[in-house]
């Protein structure tokens, strides 16, 4: 995913929404968004990876990022989806599906709208948010992908 | 060119292992024959696919080794412990020209001085046998006429390298017999027409010029191998009317003639076990053919999204009413099934091909350290997945290191200990279950528990007064932190430390333990997998989620008995015809809050010796269980060694048997280890 040279750019990103946050990944990293599917419980896995999901023969794990930044599970609405990504985790593809309340659309955030997320006043671990970007007034949370799902393999 | 010489290469380190194998066999057996010959089919099949290819430092040498090593072959020459130790050393100087043959041949000679001293004189006399039987004459020779299969040129069969085994013998007339040509309309370029007309003037056996031919399927009219009679000069070349295809085939052979000159006509006789011009082997029992890897895997592949698709096409035939889908769904069922046993057969390679290996790798062991080891394998029958098999060599090769380094004792310490001076190191694998256990015993010094607990404190890996049961604290040998001084010696100081071996094992799904006891010896067992791709399962429901249990450690399924389901959480015994066995219930273990079921059932699971009963809510039945790693985000659950994907398409997950059993007998002592009571 994008790092720190990106943001001298515009970024390209799937917009979502979970609880009352927007939060925007990378376009790139995206590989398709599903409606909910049946899904898997594992058990004794953490809630952030509550589950397996089939995609298109393919066991892919499913996390859920309310558990990782505070927010309440809840049960899929007709406007629940899945979006599945594929990002790199110590040079191997990972292939993971995020339950999204809700997919917006995928925007052009703009680099000088961007700030590094701040270190203190959050909810939720900074380590898991790369950034923070505006738009139309409101912000968007940029997750570290990456460094979340690494945190959760080493778990 | 550079593919067939990778094939060469490829096919040059099997025939160096098997060249390997026959000399330590010859070692054992001196006197056997038919391992001297088989010894020398493979030098010459080395040398000739070698000379093909452009190999020619390896083909010379070969050839060198080959014209010494013919004492031995001969009778003359005893095969002794010390002229083997050489001619091993001669394979590795083989192996290393085949590897870089840019490099030349440096330092092949001392290794001929050495064998030839080893042979004694005898690389003289067979030039002087071959000069009495040409001075005596009195047999005149053979007529050889043969006719190759029109494939024959296909498969890689040069007629011209044939021709020269041919008058390696000893002078020959050679005529092409071109009846068998049809017009040029008709010729196929790539088919043999020709045969050969060969007049053979030397007195070899008829053996020898049979097995010029041996690796060609001929007989009857194709080949005709009659003594030459006196009387007549043979020159009765039926077809041999052409002059200029006699110029032709003489032409070929000549150089043969000078090229073999310095060696001697005696020498070739019967070595040409195998065609040097075959760029694949092919033996009695039939073709084998040279696939690469990736090839099969992605058959694998295929081969398993072909079985989930047949599982969703049979789902929807057992809701049908169609007879037609019904039946054509069940052939579908039989046909993938035995497509997936074919295509598994395929990757199963017996583990043997790496024992062999490692009989050189102990008798050098035995030679450097001073150490008389007796290396004994059993079970080398037993399949395992291929690519298993080539990632069982490093971390197999270190537990011998490990073995016979520090395991056996010197003679004279055995001695002291009233053992025999012989060392036996023993390596052994047999199916268990759905895995195969393979193990390395050594009879010697066994590990001693005082020292690793005092490194283990040292190296801060448990504290002083930590209480540990003798498996666990043997597994600390496997911790990366953990290398005791003296075991940094020449021999194993290779890079692979003990904890590269467990996570070798370990990425393989396997597991690794050890049991030893004082002054008996210490065995480490390696238990595998049987694959890594496809198993039968059988299917259960425990709560609202469906698992698949690998069926080849199903023993039986039972019924859970009233009385004994009532018992409180711990461990519970069932009693299975007498015999008491623990029972887990998965219900609780999986944390599920879903209604039980009425009347739960018990899956009976082994791994190794040790069983132990699985609650389950609901047995559904077998299926196919193509397995899916699970991803890095979920590796951390060891109840669980993979996951699958039903017939309609949802997710289960594939109890990891082994584990769960360890659980079991770990009992209260909260280990989450690998410890599974093997320990003596």
């Amino acid at each position: 995913m994008n790092t720190r040279e990106n943001s001298h750019a515009t970024m390209r990103a799937l917009t979502m929404r979970l609880d009352d946050e927007t939060f925007a990944i990378d376009a790139e990293s995206v590989r398709e968004i599903l409606e909910v599917v049946p899904v898997t419980r594992v058990p004794n896995a953490s809630d952030a990876v509550f589950g397996l999901i089939n995609v298109r023969g393919s066991v892919v794990p499913l996390a859920d990022f309310r558990v990782l930044f505070g927010m309440d599970r809840r049960e899929a609405t007709e406007d629940t989806r899945i979006v599945v990504v594929e990002v790199r985790l110590d040079d191997e593809r990972l292939v993971a599906g995020l339950l999204a309340d809700k997919v917006h659309e995928v925007v052009d955030l703009d680099a000088d709208a961007q700030e590094a997320a701040p270190r203190v006043g959050m909810r939720w671990p900074a380590e898991f948010v790369q950034g923070i970007a505006r738009r139309n007034d409101a912000f968007v949370i940029i997750p570290n992908v990456e460094k979340i799902f690494a945190t959760l393999a080493a778990a | 060119m550079t593919e067939a010489s990778d094939t060469f290469r490829v096919e040059a380190a099997e025939l160096l292992d098997t060249l390997q194998a026959g000399l330590m066999e010859l070692e054992k057996t001196p006197g056997d024959l038919g391992l001297v010959d088989s010894v020398f089919r493979a030098l010459h099949t080395i040398k000739g696919s070698g000379a093909m290819f452009g190999y020619t430092a390896a083909a010379a040498f070969v050839h060198e080794f080959e014209t010494v090593f013919d004492g031995v072959r001969k009778g003359r020459t005893p095969a002794s412990p010390a002229l083997i130790r050489i001619a091993l050393g001669a394979c590795d100087h083989i192996h290393a020209l085949v590897q870089s043959p840019d490099a030349g041949d440096t330092g092949g000679e001392p290794i001929l001085d050495a064998l030839r001293e080893a042979v004694g004189s005898s690389t003289r006399e067979p030039k002087m046998a071959a000069e009495r039987a040409s001075a005596a004459a009195p047999v005149p020779g053979w007529r050889v006429r043969f006719r190759l299969p029109s494939d024959a040129l296909i498969l890689g069969t040069s007629p011209i390298l044939l021709l020269e085994e041919l008058s390696a013998f000893g002078p020959c007339d050679i005529r092409a017999i071109i009846g068998g040509v049809p017009e040029l309309g008709a010729l196929d370029p790539e088919a043999s027409y020709l045969g050969w007309d060969v007049t053979l003037h030397a007195d070899v056996p008829r053996e020898s010029v049979e097995d010029v031919f041996m690796f060609l399927a001929m007989a009857g009219d194709d080949l005709l191998i009659e003594p030459l009679d006196a009387a007549e000069p043979g020159t009765v070349g039926l077809h041999a009317e052409d002059g200029e295809a006699n110029n032709l085939s003489v032409g070929h052979a000549a150089p043969a003639n000078v090229q073999d000159a310095a060696t001697g006509a005696g020498r070739s006789d019967g070595g040409n076990g195998a065609n040097p011009a075959r760029s694949f082997r092919v033996d009695k029992a039939g073709t084998s053919l040279r696939v690469p890897a990736e090839r099969l895997d992605s058959l694998m592949d295929r081969v398993g999204e072909l079985v989930i698709a047949q599982a969703r096409l049979s789902q929807l035939a057992s809701v049908s009413t169609d007879q037609n889908l019904k039946s054509v769904a069940e052939d579908m069922e039989r046909l993938s099934a035995s497509l997936r046993d074919t295509t598994m057969g395929i990757r199963m390679v017996p583990i043997g091909s790496l024992f062999g290996r490692f009989r050189r790798l102990v008798h050098d062991l035995s030679h450097d350290l001073g150490k008389e080891i007796d290396f004994v394998t059993s079970g080398e029958e037993t399949e395992l997945d291929k690519t298993m098999i080539e990632q069982l060599a490093d971390p197999l090769v270190h537990l011998i290191r490990n073995a016979a380094d520090h395991g056996l004792e010197r003679p004279d310490a055995r001695l002291a200990r009233g053992k025999s001076t012989t060392g036996t190191l023993r390596l052994s694998a047999v199916y268990a279950g759905a895995e195969v256990a393979i193990s390395i015993a050594d009879d010697g010094a066994g590990l001693d528990a005082g020292r690793i607990r005092a490194k283990a404190v040292e190296a801060g890996l448990i504290s002083a007064d930590q209480a540990l049961a003798e498996s666990e604290l043997f597994q600390l040998i496997f911790h990366p932190g953990f290398s005791t001084a003296k075991e940094v010696t020449a021999l194993s100081g290779r890079g692979v430390g003990m904890d590269v071996v467990k996570k070798t094992i370990e990425s393989l799904r396997g597991s690794i333990d050890i049991a030893s006891r004082p002054g008996q010896g210490t065995t480490a067992t390696l238990r595998l997998p049987l694959t890594l791709a496809i198993i039968d399962g059988l299917l259960v429901r425990v709560g609202d989620g469906c698992y698949t249990i690998p069926l080849a450690a199903v023993e039986e399924c039972v019924e859970l008995p009233p009385e004994t389901a009532v018992s409180p959480k711990g461990r519970s015994f069932l009693n299975v015809r007498g015999a008491l066995v623990p029972y887990l219930r998965l219900r609780e273990i999986f944390r599920t809050d879903a209604p039980a079921d009425l009347h739960p059932k018990v899956v009976i699971v082994s791994s190794g010796d040790t069983r132990v009963g699985l609650v389950v809510d609901q047995i559904i039945g077998n299926n196919q269980t193509v397995i899916k790693q699970l991803s890095r985000l979920h590796a951390g659950l060891k109840t669980f060694s993979g996951a699958t994907i039903l017939g309609d398409g949802s997710v289960a997950l594939i109890l990891d048997v082994l584990n769960l059993v360890g659980s079991s007998q770990d009992g209260e002592d909260r280990s989450v280890g690998k410890s599974f009571g093997r320990a003596a």
